[in-house]
C-alpha cells in the first residue's frame, strides 16, 4: 500500500480565493493510499518546503503530490524539497489546481470539486511512478550566434573572451547591422561607428570566432548542449579568401543605379558592392538580381578589371555543418514602413501622409544616413528632394507605433530618444533652422535621457508639439504639416521642407521562419519571446536557446549590449559543465513483445530510435528490435502512440498511469467530495451531482 | 478649435521678449500643471497659468492677451513656490500684465485696471494712499457704486477710514518719480508699438 502525502498551497490569495484549500486537503486525505495531507499558504516557501520535508520522514512517504500551480513555475523547487528529505525527485508530482483551476473559474462549489479530482489524478499516477535517475549527456561547448548587429557582436565577443567557440552567422554581406548605420548615439552624442567599427574588427580576427557572412541558418536539429546546425553560405560570387577588397571591381561595374540597403536608398550602389568602407569582411558581394552578367549573360567587367581573379560567376551556394550547444539569438529589427506595400503586408500604411511617397519625407534611420559622416551627403543635412538646406524639420512620434488602428499597440520605445538627437544633430548643422516635434509622450526611462531631451528643448530650442499629425500634404516647395498642441488646444500648421517620421520598431520581416525551425514562440508581431518576463529574460522556452537585443522587443544599443552579454553568460554557464542532466523521461522498448516492425524507426522526429540486433553467445542473431537512445530522445511520445505491439512506453508517463488517471475520474461508489465542513445552502447543481 | 496657428520659426520671439523682460526662460515649462493646481485664482481664470505659459511658448500672443488670466493673478506667488523648475510665475504674470499695457492691448478685465489706476493716482496725489478718496473714485469708476458700502461703518468705528489724507512731507519728490515713470512708459511705450510695427512689416 502506497503512503503519499498531498500538500495544497493557497498561494497566498491566488488558489484560496476561489478553491477551499482545506476541503481540498480533507477530501486528498481520504482517498486510498494517502497518508498524509495538509493545506498551507505558501508552500513554495521555506517553512512550506519544511512541512513537507518533515511529512516525509514522519509518514516514510512514498510519493509527495504538490497541489499548487503549474510544474512550470515550481516543480524544480519541489522536486529539490523532496530530494532533500531523502525521496527520489521524481515521485514528486504537481497537481495544478492554480492555473487549471482556480485562476479560470469563479468561486462556486465545481471549482472545489474540480481541484480534488486534479488532486485525485496526480495521487493515482504517483502510486505508479518509478525512482528515475536523470540521464547524462555531454555538452558541445561552441555557440552560435545568429544575428551581427551589436547584440550578436557583442554575445560573441563575450562568449569567445570566455574562452569557448563561436560561430557567428550573418545575412548580409557585413556584420555591423543598424548601429553601424546610426551618425551618433544618445545620450552623449558620440560617434556610433567610432563604438562600433573596432568591436566589428575583433569578432573578425578573434581566434575564437568563425564568421559567416552573407549566410543563413538553414537547418537546427538536436536540443540544448547538442544542436546540429546547417548553415547556408549565399554564392558570394567572389573568393574571399583571393579578394584583397581593393575596390576597382566597383568603380568598374557598369550597373550603377541600384538603390543602396546601407545608405536606406538616399544613394545607390553598383551590382559588385561592398555594403560600406568599414564593412568586415571588407569583401565585396555580386548582387544576382541586379547583375548585367546574371540578368543578361554578358559583361564581366567586373572580373576582367580584378587584379587577383578573385571573382567567381561559377560559385554556387555551399552547405555547412556545425555543431554547437548553445545557440543566442540576435536577430535584431526593421523598421515599419508607411508604404502602401511595405514588407509588413500585416499592417497598414499611412495614406494621410501619401504613403511615404514624397521623397522629402523619411524614416528616422533615413536621417541617421543624412546626419551621418559616411552617409550619402557627408554630413550635410540636405533634403532628399533637392539636396536644398530644410529651413524647418518636422519630426513625427509614434508613427506605427501606439497606433491600433494600424495594427501595432507597442510602445517602439527608442524614438523618443532618438528624435531628441535628430533635432540635436539637425539644430547643430542648421543653426537658423526650427526643429519641430509632435510627440503623444515623451518616454525616456534611463540614465541621462530625460536629461537629454530637456536638453534638446531648452538648450538646442526643439519646439515640442503635444499632439499627433492628422494630414501631411505638398504644397509647392514646402509639405505642409497638419497637427495639433493639445497644451495650448490650437490646431497647428507648419511649412516644412522635410518630415521625419519615427517608425515601429519591427522585428526582420519574414523572422518566424527562423523562430520555427528554432522552435522558439513568439508573440503576435513576431517579436521572439523570452521564459519568463521577469525573471527569465534572455532565455526561451526552448532550452539552450537565448536572445539578445531587438528581436525580443524594442531596445536601445545598452540595453541590447547588455542583454547579449546577459545571454552570453548563459551559454557560458552552460558550458561550464563538461556533461549536463536532463528529465529521464524518454521513451523505453520492450524487446520481449517488439515485433520489429520499424515504424518507431521512421516516425521519430529526433532520429534517436535505431535497429538493435539481440544475439546469443555464439554470436547467432536471434532477434531485431528497436532501441532508444536517450541522449537523443526528447519524450515527445510519437513512437509510444504509433508502437503496433504496444511495446514502447515513455518514462515517468506510462500507459499505465496514464490510464489509471483517467479511470479515478470515473470511480464510482466512494464518498468522493465530502461535504463542506458548513453547509451553504445547497445549490442545485449539487443535487444534482 | 479656437485658435489656428502657423509655426514658422518666429514663434520663439515672444518667448524671448519675455526673458529679455523677466530673466525667465520658459522653455524650462514642461507643462506638469502644478501652478494651475495651486492657484487660488483658477476658477474664475479663461484658462490657469500652465496654459498661459504654454501660449508664450508657442508665440499665440493675440491668444495671450485675450486671456484675464494675468489680470486676475492675485500676485500670492503659490505658483512661483511650487514650480518643479523654479520659474518665477508670478513674474511671469507681472511682465504680461506691463506687456499688454505698453503695447496698448485692450484688456479683457477692466477692474484691476480701473483699481490699479485709482491706487497710483491717490499715491501720486498724497505722497502716500488715501483710502477712503482711493474707494470713493474706484467705485465712481467701476460705475458699482456702492461696492463693499457695508464695511464701511466698521472700518470707520476701527479708525481705518479717515476723513481726511495725511499727506507725506516729501509729496513733491514722489510727483517727481511718477512724472518720471510716466515718461518712461510713454517712451517704451513708442518704442513697443513701433516695433510691433516693424514686425507686422516684414
Amino acid at each position: 500500500m502506497s503512503k503519499i502525502g498531498v500538500f495544497v498551497c493557497h498561494c497566498g490569495e491566488n488558489i484560496s480565493r476561489t478553491v477551499d484549500c482545506a476541503r481540498v486537503a480533507k477530501a486528498s486525505g481520504q482517498i486510498r493510499g494517502v497518508a498524509v495531507a495538509k493545506d498551507y499558504k505558501y508552500m513554495c516557501s521555506d517553512p512550506g518546503q519544511a512541512l513537507i520535508k518533515n511529512a516525509i520522514k514522519e509518514h516514510k512517504l512514498d510519493g509527495v503530490v504538490v497541489s499548487a500551480c503549474s510544474p512550470h513555475m515550481h516543480e524544480k523547487t519541489f522536486r529539490k524539497a523532496v530530494t532533500e528529505a531523502g525521496l527520489n525527485q521524481f515521485l514528486c508530482e504537481m497537481a495544478n489546481i492554480r492555473e487549471h483551476c482556480s485562476w479560470v473559474h469563479e468561486k462556486e462549489e465545481p471549482t472545489t470539486r474540480k481541484a480534488i479530482e486534479l488532486v485525485r489524478l496526480m495521487v493515482e499516477k504517483v502510486k505508479r511512478n518509478m525512482a528515475l535517475e536523470p540521464i547524462r549527456v555531454d555538452v558541445t561547448k561552441r555557440a552560435l550566434v545568429i544575428g551581427g548587429g551589436v547584440a550578436g557582436i557583442q554575445a560573441a565577443l563575450d562568449i569567445a573572451d570566455g574562452g569557448h567557440e563561436v560561430i557567428l552567422v550573418e545575412k548580409d554581406p557585413s556584420v555591423g547591422g543598424h548601429m553601424a548605420q546610426l551618425s551618433e548615439t544618445f545620450p552623449t552624442l558620440d560617434c556610433s561607428q567610432c563604438i562600433l567599427t573596432p568591436k566589428m574588427v575583433d569578432v573578425g580576427s578573434h581566434p575564437n570566432i568563425k564568421l559567416y557572412t552573407y549566410s543563413e541558418v538553414e537547418k537546427i536539429e538536436g536540443f540544448v548542449g547538442n544542436f546540429k546546425v546547417t548553415i547556408k553560405k549565399k554564392a558570394r560570387s567572389v573568393d574571399i579568401d583571393k579578394c584583397t577588397g581593393c575596390g576597382e571591381c566597383q568603380l568598374k561595374c557598369p550597373s550603377k543605379k541600384i538603390p543602396s540597403e546601407f545608405d536606406r536608398g538616399l544613394k545607390n550602389r553598383t551590382a559588385i558592392y561592398i555594403p560600406f568602407p568599414q564593412a568586415v569582411p571588407a569583401r565585396p558581394v555580386i548582387d544576382r538580381e541586379h547583375c548585367i552578367y546574371f540578368t543578361k549573360g554578358k559583361c564581366k567587367a567586373c572580373q576582367k578589371v580584378c587584379p587577383t581573379e578573385a571573382v567567381d560567376f561559377e560559385q554556387t551556394d555551399e552547405y555547412v555543418e556545425e555543431e554547437v550547444g548553445g545557440i543566442v539569438v540576435a536577430t535584431g529589427f526593421d523598421l515599419y514602413t508607411t508604404d502602401k506595400q511595405g514588407p509588413y503586408p500585416d499592417y497598414k500604411g499611412y495614406g494621410e501622409y501619401g504613403y511615404g511617397e514624397d521623397p522629402d519625407i523619411i524614416d528616422g534611420l533615413q536621417f541617421e544616413r543624412l546626419a551621418s559622416a559616411s552617409g550619402p551627403t557627408g554630413g550635410a543635412i540636405q533634403r532628399p528632394s533637392d539636396g536644398k538646406e530644410p529651413k524647418s524639420v518636422v519630426f513625427l512620434q509614434c508613427i506605427g507605433s501606439r497606433h491600433p488602428s494600424k495594427g501595432i499597440e507597442f510602445c517602439s520605445k527608442i524614438c523618443c530618444m532618438y528624435t531628441a538627437k535628430h533635432t540635436m544633430l539637425y539644430k547643430h548643422k542648421v543653426h537658423h533652422g526650427t526643429a519641430y516635434v509632435f510627440y503623444m509622450d515623451i518616454r525616456a526611462p534611463g540614465k541621462g535621457y530625460d536629461e537629454f531631451v530637456r536638453r534638446a528643448i531648452e538648450e538646442d530650442g526643439a519646439v515640442y508639439l503635444r499632439g499627433r499629425v492628422s494630414r501631411i500634404y505638398r504644397s509647392g516647395d514646402h509639405l505642409i504639416v497638419k497637427g495639433a498642441d493639445t497644451l495650448s488646444g490650437a490646431a497647428v500648421e507648419i511649412e516644412a521642407d522635410m518630415v521625419v517620421l519615427a517608425t515601429a520598431v519591427m522585428p526582420q520581416p519574414g523572422i518566424e521562419g527562423l523562430f520555427q525551425k528554432l522552435g522558439i514562440s513568439y508573440d503576435q508581431y513576431k517579436f521572439a519571446s523570452e521564459a519568463h518576463p521577469k525573471l527569465r529574460p534572455v532565455e526561451c522556452a526552448t532550452a539552450g536557446i537565448f536572445l539578445a537585443g531587438a528581436c525580443q522587443g524594442p531596445k536601445d544599443i545598452p540595453e541590447s549590449v547588455a542583454q547579449a552579454s546577459a545571454a552570453a553568460s548563459k551559454a557560458l554557464i552552460l558550458f561550464s559543465r563538461d556533461q549536463m542532466l536532463r528529465e529521464p523521461v524518454v521513451a523505453k522498448v520492450n524487446e520481449n513483445t517488439c515485433i520489429a516492425c520499424w515504424y518507431c524507426v521512421e516516425i521519430c522526429p529526433f532520429t534517436a530510435i535505431s535497429k538493435k540486433d539481440i544475439r546469443d553467445r555464439q554470436g547467432n542473431l536471434i532477434k531485431r528490435v528497436a532501441e532508444v537512445n536517450p541522449s537523443l530522445c526528447t519524450g515527445c511520445g510519437t513512437c509510444a502512440a504509433t508502437c503496433f505491439s504496444n511495446s514502447i512506453d515513455l518514462d515517468g508517463f506510462t500507459d499505465e498511469q496514464i490510464y489509471s488517471e483517467i479511470n479515478s475520474l470515473m470511480a464510482v461508489g466512494q464518498d468522493l467530495f465530502p461535504e463542506p465542513e458548513k453547509a451553504e445552502g445547497d445549490s442545485p447543481d449539487e443535487k444534482a451531482a | 478649435m479656437k485658435y489656428q496657428i502657423r509655426l514658422s520659426g518666429d514663434e520663439i520671439r515672444l518667448m524671448q521678449e519675455v526673458k529679455a523682460r523677466s530673466g525667465v526662460d520658459l522653455a524650462k515649462c514642461y507643462q506638469c500643471g502644478e501652478c494651475t493646481a495651486g492657484c487660488p485664482m483658477t476658477p474664475e481664470m479663461d484658462a490657469g497659468p500652465t496654459k498661459t505659459l504654454r501660449l508664450i511658448q508657442l508665440g499665440m500672443e493675440e491668444a495671450l492677451f485675450d486671456l484675464n488670466t494675468p489680470w486676475l493673478c492675485a500676485s500670492c506667488e503659490t505658483c512661483t513656490a511650487r514650480c518643479p523648475n523654479d520659474i518665477d510665475i508670478a513674474l511671469v504674470m507681472d511682465v504680461v500684465r506691463q506687456m499688454a499695457r505698453l503695447k496698448g492691448k485692450k484688456i479683457p478685465v477692466k477692474e484691476p485696471r480701473i483699481f490699479q489706476d485709482v491706487f497710483l493716482k491717490s499715491v501720486e496725489n498724497n505722497g502716500r494712499l488715501f483710502e477712503p478718496g482711493m474707494i470713493a473714485f474706484y467705485n465712481l469708476r467701476s460705475g458699482d457704486l456702492f461696492h463693499d458700502v457695508g464695511l464701511g461703518p466698521k472700518m470707520l468705528l476701527k479708525g481705518k477710514l479717515p476723513l481726511l489724507p495725511h499727506t507725506s512731507k516729501n509729496r513733491e519728490k514722489l510727483r517727481e518719480i511718477f512724472r518720471k515713470a510716466e515718461a518712461l512708459e510713454k517712451e517704451a511705450g513708442k518704442k513697443a508699438s513701433e516695433e510691433a510695427h516693424d514686425e507686422s512689416g516684414h
